[in-house]
Formats: C-alpha cells, structure tokens, sequence
C-alpha cells in the first residue's frame, strides 16, 4: 500500500523529521521561534526569573537538536517528547541524585516511518486539544497546574477528579494502537 | 507480564509525568512501568497531554542573544555521553539496578527472617528492598504516609488482597497490614515510602531509627 505523503503530517512533526534525518537548521529554527518561548513560560510559572527560565529553555531545546535522532513520531508527538525533556532538565535541576529512568522498549528497526502511526498520534494530539478546550475555566486551571507539577499527586487526586473524568476518555483514545505497538516490541 | 492486576494511581502517574512525585516514589514508578506496558501506555498519554498543554502556554518573548548563542553551539556539538541505561539483571529491573549502582543488594537482616538492603534514605522518604522467606510476614505496622511496595519475585498477601510479580500495593495511612509472602519462592519487593513506618509492637519500634525504616 502506498505511503501517504509526508506533508500530512502536523507541521511540528515534518519539521522534527527534517531535524532528526537531515540535521536541518531552519527546521530547528522554526521549532526554536515556537517552543522556546513557550518552555520559558512555563518555567517562570514554575516561580523562575526571566533570565533563569531562558536558561531553561535554551536547554532543553539544546536536548532536542542533540537528541533529536532518539524521536519517535511514532510513540509520541513532538509536544509531548519536548515535554518529557522539559520535566526532566526540572527534575535534574532540582535533586542532586540521578532522577530514575524506566528501562527503554528497544526500538523496532524500521525500514521506513510508518505513516499511518505518525498520522495516529497526530489525530490523538487534535482531540486532547479539543477535549482540553472543552474544560470549563476552572478545571482547565487544575489541569493545567497538575501536568506542569505544581500540584502533589495526593492533591491531583483529592482536586482533579472531575476535570481528569472529561479528559480521560479521550486520553484513551488511540492508546489500544500504541500498546499493540508496545507488546510487538517485546 | 499480562498477569499485572495492580497498578500505578493516575494520580501518581499525572504526577510522575509532571515530574512532581517525589524520588522513593518515582523510583517505585519507574520500576513498575518498566515491568508494565498497561501504565508505560498510561504514562505516554498523560505526556501527550503535557505537550498538549505546553502548545498552548502564553508565549514569554525570549532574547535573540539567546538564540544566537544556542545557534553557536549547535556546530559539531559531540553527543554528550547517554543516559547511564542500567539493564534489567536478574528480577531486578532497570531503575532498581540504577539505584543499586550495578551491583547486587547487600542484605541486612531485620528479624523473622526478613532481610532489607536500603536503596534511598532522606527527607522526602526512604526506598529500600525487602526479602521476605515463604510463609514469613513483615512486622505489622501503619504508615504516617503513603507506602508502596512493588512485587519483584515471589508474592505475597495481607488483608487487601493477593499480589504478585509486577503488581504495587498503595498503601495509606489508614491501612494497617501485615504482608505475609506466599510459600514456594521468597516474595522480594521494593517498597517506597515518602515518610517513616509506624510498628505496632514495641521491639520493631525500638530498632526503627537504627534500621532507618
């Protein structure tokens, strides 16, 4: 079956792959223009200086242009794998000792990029934005503060029950693809 | 692997991938996701969500020093060493290896058989391994937070009900409960607590602060 072509793939993703299989710099640019003063913000939430959280987020996005070769389109967005490097330059920040790292699935040796996938995880990325957006104001709040860490667990657990609850249906979404994926992995 | 009936709360799993779950904690999640493709499947949605969120933060301007000076490093940058990947050794998987620093536990006994090798000891709680003979229980005791103790080999029960290799018990400061490991193999578990056990007889108690438990 013929591959569809790559440009409809979400913009972040087709500049992700020009980073990761052609080390492209106007790529990064573009992903730079848009991340890093995104990732500066959520550092100042954090309660960071305006010079501290661009610290922040020059490295992080640092992290992506060295480690861009380690995306996977096909088990996470571009967001959620910046996000992920975010979480873990905050963590190395704060705590002397190394942060735990769960064992890592092997990759599959793939000849090509499975397009249908990468578009999966696309289409998973639109509905969480709509599902998001359907929060009324104050759950959107807790939302918000329970995934950028600044609630304990056992507060995301006492508070956000009822906002999680319209979320999680659509968290689900998409996932029994990802976890036939996994256990291939095996 | 299917056999997992005991999960991560989502509510940890949120706080896992903020990054807001404090280090006994997280070194228990990290250990069970690398036995559990359910919560691994979990834990990559609720990182979806993060980078949904993170799309739509207000923007905070950032300097043009600051990108010309990244840009300056991103020529012939040499890859900086990987992350340090422990391997999976024995029933002990990845995350657990990187706490032992590669080598094997050294067990210390603690009495009635049980024997534990302390992982982590500090203010935001303690990890440690514990191995428990068939048959054998571990002291009663309560908690002044949360507990939670992971299956690595053998299983064990107590008033909540049957767990084996890969499932975690959570248990709060309302539960009072002697785990008590299934005949045939020692039940060897990895428990986190994010604050000190309370033993309910008096010896235990007493060897507390010399066992840092």
């Amino acid at each position: 079956m013929p591959q569809p072509p790559e440009k409809t793939y979400s913009d972040q993703t087709v500049l992700m792959l020009a980073v990761r299989d052609r080390r492209d710099r106007a790529a990064f640019g573009l992903l730079f223009d848009y991340f890093a003063p995104r990732l500066k913000g959520v550092a100042m939430r954090s309660g960071l200086g305006s010079g501290a959280a661009e610290d922040v987020a020059q490295e992080v996005m640092l992290t992506v242009w060295r480690k861009a070769e380690k995306f996977d389109p096909h088990r996470a967005q571009v967001s959620a794998w910046i996000f992920q490097i975010a979480r873990n330059r905050r963590i190395d920040l704060v705590r002397k000792e190394n942060r735990p790292i769960p064992e890592e699935i092997k990759m599959v040796d793939r000849v090509e990029d499975d397009a249908n996938q990468i578009l999966a995880m696309d289409q998973e990325a639109t509905q969480l934005k709509l599902a998001l957006n359907r929060l009324k104001p104050d759950q959107r709040a807790l939302v918000e503060k329970a995934y950028l860490g600044e609630l304990s667990h056992k507060e995301i657990s006492d508070q956000t029950g009822l906002a999680l609850g319209t979320v999680k249906s659509r968290i689900r979404l998409g996932l029994e693809r990802l976890r036939h994926e996994l256990k291939g992995m095996r | 692997m299917s056999q997992i009936t005991h999960h991560i709360p989502e509510s940890m799993l949120i706080a896992y991938a903020a990054g807001s779950l404090p280090r006994p904690f997280a070194l228990a999640v990290a250990a069970h996701i690398s036995l559990c493709d359910d919560c691994r499947v979990g834990l990559g949605a609720h990182e979806a969500v993060g980078g949904t969120l993170l799309n739509e933060q207000p923007v905070q301007m950032v300097s043009d020093s600051m990108k010309e000076a990244l840009f300056a490093q991103l020529d012939d940058t040499p890859l900086p060493e990987p992350d340090p990947a422990f391997e999976r050794s024995g029933v002990f998987p990845g995350p657990v290896m990187q706490a032992l620093n590669g080598k094997p536990p050294r067990w210390k006994s603690v009495g009635g058989g049980v024997r534990q090798t302390l992982l982590h000891w500090g203010d935001d709680g303690s990890t440690r391994l514990l191995y428990i003979p068939p048959g054998k229980a571990v002291p009663d005791h309560g908690h002044n937070g949360i507990e939670l103790t992971l299956v690595l080999q053998g299983a064990f029960s107590d008033e909540t009900g049957r767990f084996g290799v890969g499932d975690i018990e959570v248990a709060d400061d309302t539960l009072e409960h002697t785990p008590v490991a299934e005949p045939g193999a020692p039940c060897i578990c990895l428990a986190a607590t994010d604050a000190p056990l309370r033993f309910n007889s008096l010896i235990p108690r007493l060897l507390q602060p010399l066992l840092r438990i």
